[in-house]
């Protein structure tokens, strides 16, 4: 955090050099990139040119309602030299609970990297802003809005990290006693990027990081604000149990012979089919596993509301082994198969919206 | 590396089948090399596999007689498969954790050849080196 001007005027190929990394090893941070970033490996050479040129971004970290999850998470993002490197590519300016300084001295860091950097700096928030009373939780003494609205003011883009800071999150469930809102019911004038999760992969925060670095825009998002390369696809449609699924063979219980053999989890609640996510290709702890591959059902935490979506461990509505036949009931006379699918994806939405009651087999057998 | 630690999953037979797939577009990727030259790159990340399927894949390709180790940011591992032509790559960070794991379709994956920067950094750090007094009278 010292010296800001002349570190900013270096491009991050410059700086990488000045430290001593080889060329090699920025072609192995770049493939590792790609990965993370599901970016097709022929994009690494690209991914590399485009690094060389960026220049370090002020980031600017603002923590309101929530646990430290986040922060817990993201500085798990891969280990030691790799994450350094993430970190080295940017100038984080603020962050209360990384950085060294404290009190007045951190509150300065802040105002100055706001002001050096007025309409350039990355804004990212983590936690939601309590509007009922703002005594919930401040910081130095500032409310969390009136932090939060200052902070975005000269933002060139805002990185809203958690489904807290996104949807309102945990401190939003019923009965809301803070009454939480999101970043993005507040500030409606900024580019805003959610990256859900409770917590997000980490490598998912560092890619939103990367990606902005990479090609200096914000990436394509998908209707609630998320990255499509991280969120396009959901848990089901990546999991290694979809065939499962699809032969209709589901564990009923945890220690059943479906759960020892495996099976799909959807009828012990799992929400992969409505919940967008990198958690099944990218997987956590370094790529060891994810909570499906453990055996415990997706709970769907990188969706809005998912907090108050009726119980972890009902079933979201009828599995559609059973294709032909329910196609039926949905769409009457419909010969074509993507005509009975689409009519069969009406009938999931609106069983799960309607407040995720499990809706079994012989429910719909009844109509 | 680090021993890997094993997990006790059961798992059915019944899995993704994205192994023979996978296994089919390898071979594809090699007669495009043989046919017009053109490398191919898999992301091994970038296809859901189940358990012991990503094992499968790689006890099927073998290894050939090519083993190489670098030291760049944490190992990385560049094996020739018994299948020449076809290379697996598998980056670690420093704490051999696999952070990318790619199957390479070349002649020569391209990280294991001197890089033009590097190289022209090399020059100049030789150079000073033999401008030492010391290394003079010698």
């Amino acid at each position: 955090m010292t010296d800001r001007s002349s570190d900013k005027e270096k491009t991050l190929g410059d700086a990488l050099r000045s430290q001593g990394v080889s060329r090699r090893s920025f072609l192995k941070f770049c493939a590792a990139t790609a990965s993370m970033m599901a970016i097709s490996p022929a994009m690494i050479p690209k991914i590399a040119e485009a690094l060389e040129k960026a220049r370090k971004p002020s980031v600017i970290w603002l923590s309101f309602q929530e646990c430290t999850g986040c922060t817990e998470s993201l500085t798990r993002a891969h280990a030691t030299t790799i994450e350094n490197l993430i970190f080295d590519s940017i100038s984080l300016d603020y962050h209360h609970t990384l950085q060294a300084a404290a009190g007045h001295a951190a509150e300065e860091a802040r105002e100055v990297a706001m002001k050096e950097n007025h309409g350039e700096y990355l804004l990212v928030v983590d936690g939601s802003i309590p509007m009922g009373d703002p005594g919930y939780s401040t910081i130095a003494g500032i409310s969390n809005y009136d932090m939060l609205m200052e902070a975005a003011e000269g933002a060139a883009a805002i990185i809203s990290v958690g489904t807290c800071a996104t949807y309102g999150g945990l401190p939003m469930a019923k009965p809301n006693p803070t009454g939480a809102v999101s970043v993005g019911d507040l500030i409606k004038d900024k580019p805003i990027i959610n990256v859900p999760g409770c917590p997000p992969i980490p490598v998912v925060i560092t890619g939103v990081l990367t990606h902005f670095l990479t090609f200096g825009a914000i990436p394509e998002l998908d209707h609630i604000g998320r990255p499509m390369v991280f969120y396009g696809q959901s848990i089901h449609d990546r999991c290694y149990r979809r065939p499962f699924y699809d032969k209709g063979l589901f564990a009923e219980t945890f220690d059943d012979e479906g759960a020892q053999k495996g099976w799909c989890l959807y009828k012990l609640g799992c929400k992969g089919p409505t919940t967008y996510n990198a958690c099944a290709t990218t997987k956590w702890n370094n790529g060891t596993s994810f909570p499906i591959e453990a055996g415990h059902p997706c709970i769907g935490c990188s969706e809005p509301r998912f907090w108050d979506g009726g119980g972890f461990y009902k079933a979201l509505s009828m599995p559609t082994q059973d294709i032909g036949k329910t196609a039926v009931y949905t769409a009457a006379g419909a010969v074509a198969a993507g005509v009975a699918i689409g009519g069969l994806n009406k009938l999931t939405k609106s069983g799960a919206a309607a407040a995720h009651d499990k809706t079994t087999i012989d429910d719909l057998e009844k109509e | 590396m680090s021993e890997s630690v094993q997990f006790n999953i059961q798992v059915g037979n019944d899995l993704t089948w994205n192994v023979a797939p996978l296994l089919h577009e390898v071979k594809h990727a090699l007669k495009k090399l043989i046919d017009d030259g053109k490398t191919s790159i898999i992301d091994l990340r970038s296809i859901p596999l189940a358990p012991g399927e990503e094992d499968t894949i790689l006890q099927t390709l073998g290894q050939g007689e090519v083993h190489a180790r670098l030291d760049a940011l944490g190992p990385s591992e560049i094996i020739e498969t018994q299948y020449s032509g076809v290379w697996l790559i598998t980056h670690y960070n420093a704490d051999d954790e696999i952070i990318s794991r790619f199957i390479e379709v070349t002649n020569m994956p391209d990280i294991l050849n001197s890089q033009k920067e590097d190289v022209a950094e090399a020059y100049g750090r030789l150079a000073a080196t033999l401008e030492n007094p010391e290394l003079q009278n010698n």
